[in-house]
């Protein structure tokens, strides 16, 4: 409970053991006790799950104004009072052997198989069994035994022997995810978790019933079998896979990631996260890492060299060349700056770019004016009246933030409305009132948040409108892009329009400000260019005065930019900042290896702008953070940005401080209208949470729970094309076509819906766009 | 002069008594009519006060529950009538509503008009197709005869009536489990607090009763508080029906003033079969701790049962003669829980689970005096720990039968087995031998 | 396999059952004995309309389904024999009735005759017991049996000419056709049989004799 709320509520003093302790109103015994000390054993208690008292484990002796309930009561049900006497097992022999006899009861038909249990050494019927058991079973009898383990999901098994039905899955799975796809099922002893024969447990936020099953009877398949707690080191980290800026524990041995669990933040993630955090971790290993630096040769290949050669290498290329900056999404905090700085300070221009995605001016516009200085957070969803989504699929695009809309929803029956083209899984678990377009949303106050995807760039004055549509109701604005460093390259000024800390490049003050932190005598002026602008110049040929000679790339992927963004990069000067070898690596003259997220300490800024700072998990690591390699750079290119470390730039974001100056101005445009042309259907996407995502790659249990790739239509739309459910069309462009088998959903008979770059429907690739007129024909 | 006062079965034996014109031909009906004049807080008043208590195993004050149900909150109100009918020995709501189902529909108007409810429910167990089809008929009936829906009798009142199939479940005779269910969910019990009345069905203000607790309210209304204070003993008033099975010469449905003992019973009936005589029974289904020819002149009421160390029930009285095992009879009976124990809390299902593995071993003299101690530290663990009284009912037998016959749970370890007949104890024995 | 192969009728008799409850999900149960009543089971395509139509997912159903007792994952006979075993019954000659007609039939506990006609169940008790030992046969009553007696009954079942029920309608019904019953379908047998048989009136009968 955060300390404003706490406050206004009315706060009880009970006496637990001979403690007094003061708790507010509501607080459980189970709680109260904690804040003591007093550890009350339990199985179905969680905290965020609604009581259960399925477990009977939590039994304590209970008296409310002398008059004492006449058996030992279930702690975790049961809400103090005023003149309540508590006696756990510590002061009374009676919850004592309640205690003792449950656990004796909760051991008989468990196989007690910890030694090839994953979940021994940190299990809490082992560690309750120690501490509030018998030290021997008295039980003669037969054992209930399973199949097993049993594959609920490609992802998740289960082993119904351990099970001791605490229920904590399910009703993770009901209450939090909206995902009722795991059940108790049969009843009395043969009581057990599964699911529909049918139906697997394909939800996004699976791995977290594992997390939080207190016995070994959810395991995950890529864990399983793999490590023992003992052996494994913890580090807090945060998450690299979106904007949501989940909390994280990585576990590892001998400087390898095992396994990643969610973290505890209260203001954030809570204690969740999806399964693309969860599991999606062996991307390092699925390609081939860059190892030592390359430079190409005159022979056309890359061959390694020293670091000194290599960082000469590219030092030359870029001296006194025209030379811009693509910096992906997932760059840290530090490492963007350091873009930042480099391209200013060793490169002398403003082309810099974050997006690594379909952008626009207006949106280069909207985020100087408005995304910079967002603060709009968690807690504001939690108390809103209305939460509107436009271009914005959160279960897909940012699962946590779709857990808070979720939990209110569930809790309040928070209003929501989304733009989202058909009634997605998402928007029909939000109960979401679907509209078509911004002037369709009604309903705002200032106790509204409206929250922005990426995917509005994509509709020419879709920010605007969504803006003014905000502003007029005096509602909350939130821009919630989908990779994890969006935000925190915007604070870096990884952009043209901005330097770091929201400093507009136009505004004197600003510039002095950096001037003097950078110790530079000038900034560029002439203004910098989007991403797009900068691979068509790299493109030009450099006889055109627009064009540029070079480029520093640093972890991304052209190709999710446009078809042709590879292509655009043939005869230039490339340096290329690189986990692992890619497309880039293949075309580039030299290539710098950099330390994965794992390796390295940094901060990713969370779409609230939070800093989720981790340190450095794998300290085996020789692998260097992208700042630190940028410094070397422009050190030899003669132009130093000094930030050896990320410490050091930490220090100097800090010492930097953010802007408190003027504005930019967000300059809006006006909605283009839509229009349907002929017997085309207009074609939107977004990109499912699982999919062909890089950092995915190497997964294929997590893969197996991707939702299948369907293209969405309506009935009517399907009935005029001949196809029913299930059946497939093909989609074309002028550039290419997909063939997907259809769900006939409520939409426009116009639209039509398809995942960005689920297996079998790659957009960008196969069509050459993420938005516009496509034909749509029975295949 | 009898003490037997048929009143819900007083025209069972007329061939039409299940039909709305039977019902009617006997003063059926006009008890609604008499209600719907009344303020509904007079008609709970004068339920209040007739001191009618719930018949389906609690004994609460009928009036007192429909008193809790919050009014003018603006929310729709709902009564439930629990027809799950399911505790071993318990067969007294199935004959009536086969006999006399409107004598329910007509309690069910009534109440339903008290708490301000406008629609009411009937959750009836699924195994009983024949009842279903009379109770179903009989709502046919009534809504024809503009007893139920809008404008009941012109007095502005709406009452719709649902009925519901359970579909093999004893948990959901317990009245949260019972709501679950008919919401649809798995039937297992729900955390109290709430209690129904407050958040019941689809967590609305909610009246669970007893189908005989309901189908005595016509009754009351017709005869008057004072009729019904004059049946039965201090606190527990009016009629209610007995149901004598097992060993007699003739069992059956003995309606009657609460606190009757069970040897009027027995005298009325012609007693226990012929050349046998009372080993053990219980007075208010399995749940009910097990008597013995000890308790023969226990008054069967609310107290009387209770301060003789069981519970009135469900008034089940089931008679087991001295050709019986009462460790066969313990046995079966675990199983019968642990075959119904719904698998939300541990202490249930895993002990039940045990009980019956104890049981199989002392019955096939395989268990030692060690074991019985054990058996009764387990009954200990289970019950009072349980989430509901499932299995506080389960361990009720084991504990009474231990009480009162633990020689003769010792007799099948010095036997090596069970030393009764089976064959013996069957009623086609006489047949057989 | 998609779960739209139910009749246009069929649906629209689901559309009515859904109706008589304020909240759809109270349907639940209706439903599947609906389904039984169709498919003779709660069928997998059963699982899956019923999870589309409201709205839930299919292990919702499942959750359901499972837990109670008449809802089947298998076909049963067309007559199925529940054979009352609980304390009383199984005392009073329910387990010799148990034991003699599964090796009359030769089946045991949930489990079908080859010919599909009769499945036998083990049930526990079902409100009858001043009819001791009672047979229940596709949940109609058949009160004071004796091994003999069921033996019989079995047999004139699989000869297609079973008794009728001692409390119920005039003829026996199969399986299925009580299934929609208990769906509320009504089959406009309420008014066959006795009102209340001989023990459900001994309190009566002593009651009028002694005055």
């Amino acid at each position: 409970m955060t300390p404003e709320l706490l406050t206004e509520v009315e706060m009880i003093t009970v006496v637990i053991d001979g403690f007094e302790v003061t708790v507010p109103k509501g607080t459980l015994v189970i709680r109260a006790a904690e804040k003591l000390g007093i550890q009350i054993p339990r199985f179905c208690d969680h905290p965020l799950l609604s009581p259960a008292g399925a477990c009977r484990q939590c039994l304590v002796d209970i008296e409310i104004n002398g008059r004492a309930f006449p058996k030992p009561q279930a702690s975790c049900t049961i809400p103090v009072e005023n003149n309540m006497i508590v006696k756990t097992q510590l002061s009374s022999p009676v919850a004592d052997k309640a205690q003792k006899g449950v656990m004796e009861l909760l051991l008989i038909n468990h196989p007690l198989d910890c030694p090839v249990c994953d979940k021994g050494g940190e299990c809490p019927l082992q560690n309750q069994a120690m501490s509030n058991g018998r030290p021997e079973s008295r039980y003669e009898g037969v054992k209930r035994t399973f199949d097993k383990p049993v594959s609920i999901s490609s992802q998740v098994l289960l082993d119904r022997e351990r099970c001791v039905l605490c229920a904590r899955c399910t009703r993770f799975s009901d209450e939090i995810a909206g995902d009722p796809f795991i059940t108790l099922n049969e009843r009395g002893a043969l009581q057990q978790v599964g699911i529909y024969e049918n139906d697997p447990f394909e939800s996004y936020y699976s791995g977290n019933t594992v997390q939080i099953c207190p016995v070994g009877a959810l395991t995950g398949a890529s864990y399983r079998f793999r490590s023992r707690p003992f052996d494994l080191i913890s580090v807090d980290s945060a998450c690299e896979h979106c904007a949501s800026g989940c909390a994280m524990r990585t576990d590892i041995r001998r400087g390898k990631t095992l396994r990643r669990l969610a973290g505890e933040d209260a203001l954030v993630n809570e204690e969740w996260n999806c399964d693309k955090g969860r599991w999606a971790f062996k991307y390092l290993a699925a390609r081939e890492r860059v190892t030592s630096p390359m430079i190409r040769g005159e022979d056309g290949e890359l061959h390694e060299a020293s670091w000194p050669q290599a960082i000469a290498a590219a030092a030359n290329g870029l001296k006194g060349k025209r030379a811009g900056v693509l910096v992906g999404g997932r760059a840290t905090l530090e490492d963007a700056y350091g873009y930042s700085k480099f391209a200013r300070v060793a490169l002398g221009t403003n082309d810099i770019d974050f997006r690594s995605r379909p952008h626009s001016d207006e949106e280069t516009s909207f985020i100087a004016g408005v995304a910079a200085y967002s603060t709009t957070t968690y807690k504001d969803i939690d108390k809103a009246d209305h939460v509107v989504l436009l271009g914005f699929e959160p279960e897909d695009e940012s699962p946590i933030v779709f857990l808070r809309i979720f939990k209110q929803v569930k809790k309040r029956g928070l209003l929501v409305t989304s733009d989202a083209p058909y009634a997605s899984r998402g928007s029909v678990k939000l109960k979401a009132k679907l509209v078509s377009t911004i002037s369709e949303v009604s309903g705002l106050t200032e106790k509204s948040v409206v929250i922005l995807g990426e995917r509005l760039a994509e509709t020419t004055g879709a920010l605007s409108a969504a803006v003014e549509l905000a502003e007029k109701a005096g509602a909350k604005i939130a821009w919630i892009p989908r990779r994890a460093g969006e935000r925190g390259a915007i604070e870096s000024g990884a952009i043209a329009n901005l330097l770091p800390g929201g400093r507009p490049i136009t505004d004197i003050a600003a510039r002095v400000d950096i001037q003097s932190a950078w110790s530079v005598s000038s900034l560029p002026i002439t203004p910098g260019r989007s991403t797009s602008e900068i691979l068509s110049a790299l493109a030009l040929g450099s006889d055109n005065v627009s064009a540029l000679d070079a480029v520093v790339i640093g972890g991304v992927d052209p190709m999710d930019i446009s078809n042709q963004g590879l292509s655009q990069l043939l005869n230039t000067f490339v340096v290329s900042l690189e986990i692992s070898h890619s497309a880039v690596t293949a075309i580039a003259d030299v290539v710098l290896p950099v330390a994965a997220v794992v390796e390295k300490s940094g901060t990713f800024l969370d779409w609230q702008g939070s800093p989720r700072a981790f340190e450095k998990g794998i300290t085996e690591a020789l692998n260097r953070s992208d700042v630190r390699i940028l410094s070397m750079i422009a050190e030899e290119i003669g132009s130093p940005i000094e930030l050896p470390t990320v410490a050091a730039t930490r220090r100097e974001i800090e010492a930097l401080g953010k802007w408190d100056g003027a504005k930019a101005e967000f300059t809006k445009v006006s909605l283009a209208s839509k229009s349907a042309s002929g017997d085309k259907l207009t074609l939107s996407s977004w990109r499912q949470l699982l999919d062909l995502g890089t950092l995915q790659a190497g997964e294929a249990n997590l893969a197996g729970t991707a939702r299948t790739a369907v293209a969405h239509i309506s009935a009517n739309r399907a009935a005029s094309l001949g196809v029913s459910e299930g059946q497939n069309v093909r989609i074309s462009s002028d550039l290419g076509s997909i063939i997907l088998p259809v769900a006939i959903s409520k939409m426009s008979d116009e639209s039509i819906w398809v995942p960005r770059n689920s297996q079998g429907s790659q957009v960008i690739a196969n069509l050459g766009f993420v938005g516009g007129q496509v034909t749509v024909v029975k295949a | 002069m009898t003490k037997l006062q048929p009143v819900l079965s007083a025209h069972w034996d007329e061939k039409d008594s299940f039909t709305i014109e039977g019902y009617k031909r006997h003063g059926g009906y006009k008890a609604v009519t008499t209600a719907l004049a009344m303020e509904p807080d007079a008609v709970i008043q004068m339920i209040k006060d007739s001191g009618l208590r719930g018949r389906g195993g609690a004994g609460f004050p009928t009036g007192s529950k429909w008193g809790f149900i919050p009014q003018g909150d603006n929310k729709d109100h709902y009564l439930v009538v629990n027809a799950d009918e399911s505790e071993p020995g318990t067969c007294k709501d199935m004959p009536l509503l086969l006999a006399n189902p409107h004598s329910l529909i007509e309690g069910i108007i009534i109440g339903s008009y008290a708490i301000r409810a406008n629609h009411a429910f009937i959750y009836l167990r699924g195994e009983v197709v024949h009842v279903f089809r009379r109770v179903q008929q009989a709502i046919e009936d009534a809504y024809k005869a503009g007893l139920l829906g809008k404008n009941i009798g012109g007095k502005g009142f709406d009452l719709e009536l649902t009925l519901h199939a359970g579909a093999g479940a004893y948990i959901c005779g317990e009245e949260t489990a019972l709501l679950d269910s008919l919401e649809g969910f798995r039937g297992q019990p729900r955390l109290r607090p709430p209690f129904p009345a407050i958040a019941g069905l689809y967590a609305k203000p909610t009246v669970v009763n007893n189908v005989e607790s309901i189908a005595s309210v016509p009754a009351i209304i017709a005869n008057g508080i004072e009729w019904f204070q004059s049946l039965g003993t201090e606190k527990s008033k009016g009629f209610t029906l007995y149901s004598l099975s097992g060993h007699v010469e003739n069992p059956g449905q003995f309606e009657a003033p609460l606190g009757i003992t069970l040897r009027e019973i027995l005298e009325l009936s012609g007693g226990v079969r012929k050349g046998h005589h009372l080993k053990f029974w219980t007075p208010g289904g399995s749940s009910t701790p097990i008597f013995t020819a000890e308790h023969l002149d226990v008054p069967l009421d609310y107290e009387g049962v209770s301060a003789a160390g069981s519970m009135l029930g469900t008034k089940a009285l089931q008679i087991f003669d001295e050709t019986t095992c009462v460790v066969r009879a313990a046995l079966r009976w675990s199983e019968f829980y642990k075959h119904e124990s719904c698998g939300k809390c541990t202490p249930c299902r895993e002990g039940t689970w045990w009980l019956v593995q104890m049981l199989h071993d002392l019955e096939a003299g395989k268990g030692t005096e060690a074991d019985l101690e054990k058996l009764l530290d387990l009954c200990d663990n289970i019950a009072g720990r349980s989430f509901c009284a499932l299995a506080d009912g389960a361990v009720a037998p084991i504990i009474s039968s231990l009480k009162y016959f633990r020689s003769e749970y010792l007799e099948h370890q010095r036997n090596g087995g069970c030393p009764f007949d089976p064959v013996a104890s069957t009623n086609f024995s006489v047949v057989n031998s | 396999m998609s779960a739209t192969d139910f009749t246009t009728e069929q649906i629209a008799i689901m559309d009515k059952i859904i109706s008589r409850y304020p909240r759809s999900r109270s349907a639940v149960m209706p439903l599947l004995h609906y389904v039984q009543s169709i498919d003779g089971f709660v069928s997998p395509r059963g699982i899956e309309k019923i999870a589309e139509i409201l709205e839930l997912a299919t292990a919702e159903v499942t959750a359901v389904s499972s837990f109670y007792t008449q809802y089947l994952t298998k076909p049963v006979g067309e007559y199925h024999v529940g054979v009352c075993i609980n304390t009383l019954c199984a005392v009073m000659g329910g387990d010799a009735i148990y034991d003699s007609v599964s090796d009359h039939l030769g089946i045991g506990n949930h489990e079908t005759t080859k010919d599909g006609k009769v499945s036998l169940e083990r049930i526990e008790c079902n409100a009858a017991c001043d009819y001791a030992p009672v047979v229940m046969v596709n949940w109609e009553f058949y009160d004071n049996q004796t091994p003999q007696s069921v033996n019989d009954l079995v047999d004139a079942a699989r000869a297609g000419n079973p008794p009728a029920p001692t409390r119920g309608p005039n003829k026996l019904r199969t399986w299925k056709e009580n299934s929609a019953v208990l769906a509320g379908l009504d089959d406009g047998l309420a008014n066959e049989g006795i009102s209340a048989g001989e023990a459900s009136l001994r309190g009566l009968k002593i009651a009028k004799d002694s005055k």
